[in-house]
């Protein structure tokens, strides 16, 4: 279930605020629609990536889809967890199945975010 | 935006967790996530569905393919004037694999074509191409003889090594049908058109059903200990696997019969007259060979390389095109297929292929991935 400290974009990627560290994955809902995947692809350590910007790839057997970064900031660390077994996300896509952190530049933008409800509310309307 | 179609088992595809998408039109399962015992035989999912066909015998539901029959005094030979194969040979009983082709000998489709009685042909051909096939094929043919399309019935597809096993315990008698042999049967209460074939490189059968017995037959086959149910994501990755070309994809109007490989669907005794559709040019195509050719890939690495990526050759220059490619879930790493200029399309080949703009080295490869294990 998703969690009241959890942000969400409309890229269906998650967000976590550790003081200004920002873990990312995508939600449950993406993994699910997305089905089992095979391959990711993460970003460079200290990249520096804008909101929005494609810097992750997940694919399942028949496609491949652009992770963003739903805040702008600089790569900290990836998790080779789902690079050697990218399983793990479809298993725990919003705890174990993180992709990266960030070192967010200003922990205000967050607040652009969706909330938990905000973010159920945004899956009922797309799927109506 | 237009809704897509549903089929005769749509309710029981989304009774069984089917997971459905718009494919050619039609309302169809990519997977399923199967609950209770069917999630213990198998857990859904591309990955699983596609071992477990691989494994034991998966159902496909391929009602959105176009099915019809031709009949009428000299209907094979009214339909040899617009494919490759030898049509008018087939034996009732028996069906081939064969080309539509235009006049430069370019792929319109690709179809079945089974003798279900001397004069009575049935067709089965691509969702997507069904309503052009159809019109292509009534504008061509003489008075006498007529396409109807068998709009009112569901064409399932039950694949794999425990496939004949499963499908005997309800009709022993299809089981003895040899690979691409055709016969009506009685099954469960309804009578069924069972072919011994599939779009695998497993055994299997395919067996056109009346829409109002669907549910009924796919409930029985389901039933059955050795049968999961298997939606698009398996069925794409098991062909690929299989070296066996999707149209629109691998194969189309504008790729002509030489250039794709698919030379063997000619007959033979089509080859003394090249009496089709684009024949003269796929004759000398095939005397002087052509400039590109299909071919299997193998990318190093792990990342699946997709269609539309470029290949490259050792300079690095593009000099071919990925046509299909996905993560093999029998091999356990990317396969795809493509075109290559012939003199790169030797098995063992190093070329690249372009991934999100970085190369990844490939080599060519024989068809198919996965040996076939066809009756």
């Amino acid at each position: 279930m998703p969690s009241p400290d959890i942000r969400y974009s409309r890229d269906h990627e998650w967000v976590r605020l550790d003081g200004d560290i920002a873990t990312v994955g995508i939600t449950d809902h993406a993994q699910e629609a997305l089905g089992d995947l095979v391959f990711v692809e993460l970003p460079a350590i200290d990249r520096v990536v804008e909101a929005g910007e494609a810097c992750a790839v997940v694919e399942s057997v028949k496609a491949a889809s652009d992770v963003f970064a739903p805040l702008a900031g600089k790569v900290v660390e990836t998790n080779q967890a789902v690079v050697d077994d990218p399983a793990v996300i479809n298993g725990d896509a919003e705890g174990e199945g993180w992709l990266f952190r960030l070192e967010i530049d200003d922990p205000a933008t967050l607040d652009a975010l969706m909330d938990a409800d905000a973010y159920a509310a945004f899956l009922s309307e797309s799927e109506a | 935006m237009t809704q897509p179609i549903p089929l005769p088992l749509d309710a029981w595809h989304r009774a069984h967790g089917g997971r459905m998408v718009a494919f050619a039109g039609y309302a169809l399962p990519v997977h399923y996530a199967p609950e209770g015992a069917l999630a213990a035989r198998c857990r859904g999912g591309v990955l699983a569905e596609h071992l477990h066909c691989r494994a034991a015998a998966a159902l496909f539901d391929v009602s959105h393919m176009g099915q019809a029959i031709l009949a009428g005094p000299g209907a094979a030979t009214a339909l040899e004037a617009l494919v490759t194969g030898d049509i008018a040979g087939l034996a009732p009983g028996r069906q081939r694999y064969t080309l539509l082709t235009n006049e430069a000998g370019g792929i319109i489709d690709d179809l079945m074509v089974a003798a279900l009685a001397p004069d009575r042909l049935l067709l089965v051909v691509n969702a997507a191409n069904k309503a052009g096939d159809f019109s292509h094929i009534a504008a061509a043919l003489p008075d006498r003889i007529t396409l109807s399309p068998l709009a009112d019935r569901a064409l399932l597809a039950l694949q794999g090594p425990r496939a004949a096993a499963a499908l005997a315990r309800f009709c022993a008698a299809a089981v003895a049908l040899p690979f691409q042999g055709i016969g009506r049967f009685p099954l469960l209460g309804t009578e069924a058109l069972i072919a011994r074939s599939g779009y695998t490189g497993e055994d299997g059968f395919e067996l056109s059903i009346p829409a109002a017995a669907a549910v009924t037959v796919a409930d029985a086959l389901l039933a059955e200990p050795e049968v999961a149910p298997a939606g698009l994501g398996a069925r794409d990755s098991l062909r690929l696997e299989a070296g066996l070309c999707l149209h629109g994809a691998d194969i189309d109007a504008a790729t002509d019969v030489i250039t794709a490989g698919l030379a063997w669907t000619i007959g033979k005794r089509r080859r003394a007259t090249w009496d089709f559709p684009g024949g003269a040019r796929l004759r000398d195509l095939l005397r002087t060979g052509p400039a590109r050719r299909r071919v299997g890939l193998r990318p190093e690495g792990r990342a699946p390389v997709r269609a539309g990526a470029p290949i490259l050759d050792p300079s690095g220059q593009a000099v071919g095109i990925v046509t299909s490619g996905l993560h093999s879930p029998s091999l356990g790493a990317p396969i795809a297929m493509g075109y290559v200029p012939a003199a790169l399309a030797a098995p063992g080949t190093a070329v690249a292929l372009g991934l999100r703009g970085t190369p990844v080295p490939a080599r060519v490869t024989s068809l198919p991935f996965i040996p076939h294990r066809y009756a």
